[in-house]
């Protein structure tokens, strides 16, 4: 993915680590970028090297990571890494799990 | 989101977690293997949807995940429906492939239908070769079509797309979050909107998923205690029939979580409750076909804190269904001098669509639930019951569930059902039909229990004995049939 918008769907791979996402839902968000390089599409090539550090706090599988308001995003870690996701300086947190107690 | 993807990264995080059948159970990679053949079987036979007609069991779960990788519609069918409904339902899921338990596989032939027996068709994908999903759905692919209850109406046909059941899924549960022991037991029937989320939600939470397709307390109990149950999820009928089967002696057995709704439940059967699960933990869910199964949730602290409470109106919300689930805004439309109104509901979960009529939302997104409710100052909502079954005696509106908790509060009285009927004067009459296993009442000292409490409009014209009130499978209770009763038995 080197332009566009975010669409809900897209699979995206960390340069830098083993991080792997599927956007869950974003809104005017043109790039994600994990450990401090731009993620890229399953397929493309990667630059390869290691997070930046203070961007190396690591993802967790099966976790969402997002933002609200403005340029809201939100992804689902499917493969977990080394790095830190962020849209440019602005690192995403763990979007809180709420976890209900089982209703079902 | 779709559900397809949900699967695979739970199968990456709790690969070999058991998730499905009684001990040892099949582990999540098992379950994601069954669902790929299911998709591939699915694709070799061009089929359109996959009906299926059986008792609630593994081949549900399996249903849902394996028309999800083949990108088609799972329609969980009514097994109680008469041969020309049934009739007319498949009609309108033209090119679905049908599974069916062996007990409906003559009934479906005599109505043309084709059915691939539900043993057969586990076996088949048991047999399979492990594989890789073949394709993926798109998040605006319906994944099921469900059948509202038509308790009030026709039943009509509700496609929940993937995007609806995973916005579910994601904004409640925690993917493979459950502890390693936990399982889950499941009573309610394949065609409830319940059965639907508790397949999704409990096998994407890592929680094993164990059946007892016909409920009976007896066996329920034994199961909890063989299973090792953690949770269980009843309707109202069901933790009735516990509460009079353990006759108020307490129930030692591993269960920690009991969730309850699909109907109304009458506040003297959870008083009961409370007491015969002292450690267990209550939450009330509300929800309808149409939002993806729960919307609203009263919690454990909220059971604890209500009857604890000093203050009325927290007490008071041990009969609400709590406050909304996230993602979900709820509303009141048009509410009367009590605070009730017509619910209304928005949010990403919400499909508020019919086939063949398409989206009821209005231009802001919300949904008109036909449900009557208020909601308290602090969010609690408290749900009276359907608009449609609201009774107008001479300009009054009377919610029959309110007539009803009064009713069934009397010590002989075990049920209660209240509805209008035709009347000269009042436009509507008020009649109830109870029940009482323990000794007879005499009307007259029953409509004197209700004025006391209720004002005198409120008061039934007519009480009649009854033996037992007709429910449907997952606790309505069916007013249509009950007035239809009334009227005929000449009251």
């Amino acid at each position: 993915m080197t332009d566009g918008t975010l669409r809900t769907g897209t699979r995206l791979r960390s340069q830098v680590c083993d991080t792997e996402i599927i956007v869950v839902r974003a809104e005017g968000v043109d790039r994600l970028h994990c450990g401090g390089r731009p993620m890229v599409a399953l397929d493309a090539d990667r630059a390869g090297g290691s997070p930046e550090s203070g961007l190396d706090t690591g993802t967790q599988l099966g976790k969402r990571y997002g933002r609200t308001g403005d340029g809201r995003v939100e992804v689902l870690v499917t493969r977990a890494g080394a790095g830190t996701l962020s849209v440019g300086d602005d690192v995403l947190p763990v979007l809180a799990a709420k976890p209900l107690p089982s209703s079902d | 989101m779709t559900l397809a993807v949900l699967l695979d990264t739970a199968a990456d995080l709790v690969s070999e977690r058991p998730v499905l059948g009684r001990r040892p159970g099949l582990p999540v990679s098992g379950l994601r293997q069954r669902a790929i053949a299911a998709a591939a079987w699915l694709r070799q036979r061009d089929a359109a949807g996959l009906a299926f007609l059986g008792l609630n069991g593994p081949a549900v779960p399996i249903g849902v995940f394996g028309t999800a990788y083949a990108a088609i519609p799972f329609a969980p069918l009514n097994y109680r429906l008469a041969d020309d409904r049934l009739a007319a339902v498949l009609d309108r899921l033209d090119g679905a492939t049908v599974v069916a338990d062996d007990d409906q596989c003559d009934r479906l032939r005599a109505i043309g239908a084709n059915p691939v027996p539900t043993a057969q068709w586990l076996d088949i994908l048991a047999s399979a070769e492990p594989g890789v999903p073949q394709g993926q759905p798109a998040d605006e692919d319906i994944a099921v079509l469900l059948f509202t209850s038509g308790t009030t109406a026709e039943p009509k046909a509700v496609p929940l797309r993937h995007r609806h059941l995973t916005s579910y899924v994601l904004n409640t549960v925690d993917l493979g979050g459950a502890g390693e022991d936990e399982a889950t037991l499941v009573s309610v029937p394949p065609y409830h909107v319940a059965a639907i989320g508790s397949a999704i939600t409990n096998v994407l939470s890592g929680r094993r998923l164990v059946h007892l397709p016909r409920f009976d307390p007896a066996d329920w109990l034994d199961t909890v205690r063989r299973e090792g149950i953690t949770s269980a999820m009843v309707v109202p009928t069901m933790l009735a029939r516990l509460v009079s089967h353990l006759d108020g002696e307490p129930a030692a057995s591993p269960l920690r979580a009991l969730a309850y709704g699909g109907a109304r439940m009458p506040p003297t059967v959870l008083e009961r409750a409370l007491r015969v699960f002292p450690d267990v933990a209550f939450t009330n869910a509300y929800g309808l076909t149409e939002t993806s199964s729960t919307i609203a949730v009263l919690t454990p602290e909220d059971h604890r804190a209500a009857l604890a409470a000093p203050d009325p109106t927290v007490r008071a919300r041990l009969s609400s269904v709590g406050r909304a689930v996230p993602g979900i805004e709820l509303r009141v439309r048009d509410a009367d001098q009590d605070g009730y109104g017509e619910l209304l509901v928005r949010g990403e979960q919400v499909s508020g669509e019919y086939v063949g009529t398409g989206s009821v939302l209005d231009a802001q997104g919300w949904f008109g639930t036909r449900d009557e409710a208020r909601i308290d100052d602090e969010g609690y909502l408290f749900v009276r019951g359907r608009a449609d079954d609201t009774v107008i005696r001479g300009g009054e509106n009377i919610a029959p569930a309110e007539v009803e908790d009064v009713l069934t509060a009397h010590p002989l009285v075990s049920d209660a059902g209240v509805v209008g009927l035709p009347d000269q004067e009042w436009g509507e009459k008020l009649a109830a039909a109870v029940v009482c296993p323990n000794g007879t009442v005499e009307p007259a000292e029953l409509r004197e229990w209700v004025r006391a409490r209720l004002r005198s409009a409120r008061t039934p014209d007519v009480i009649v004995a009854v033996a037992e009130l007709p429910y449907n499978a997952t606790g309505k209770l069916l007013r249509r049939e009950l007035r239809q009763r009334l009227i005929e038995g000449g009251s």
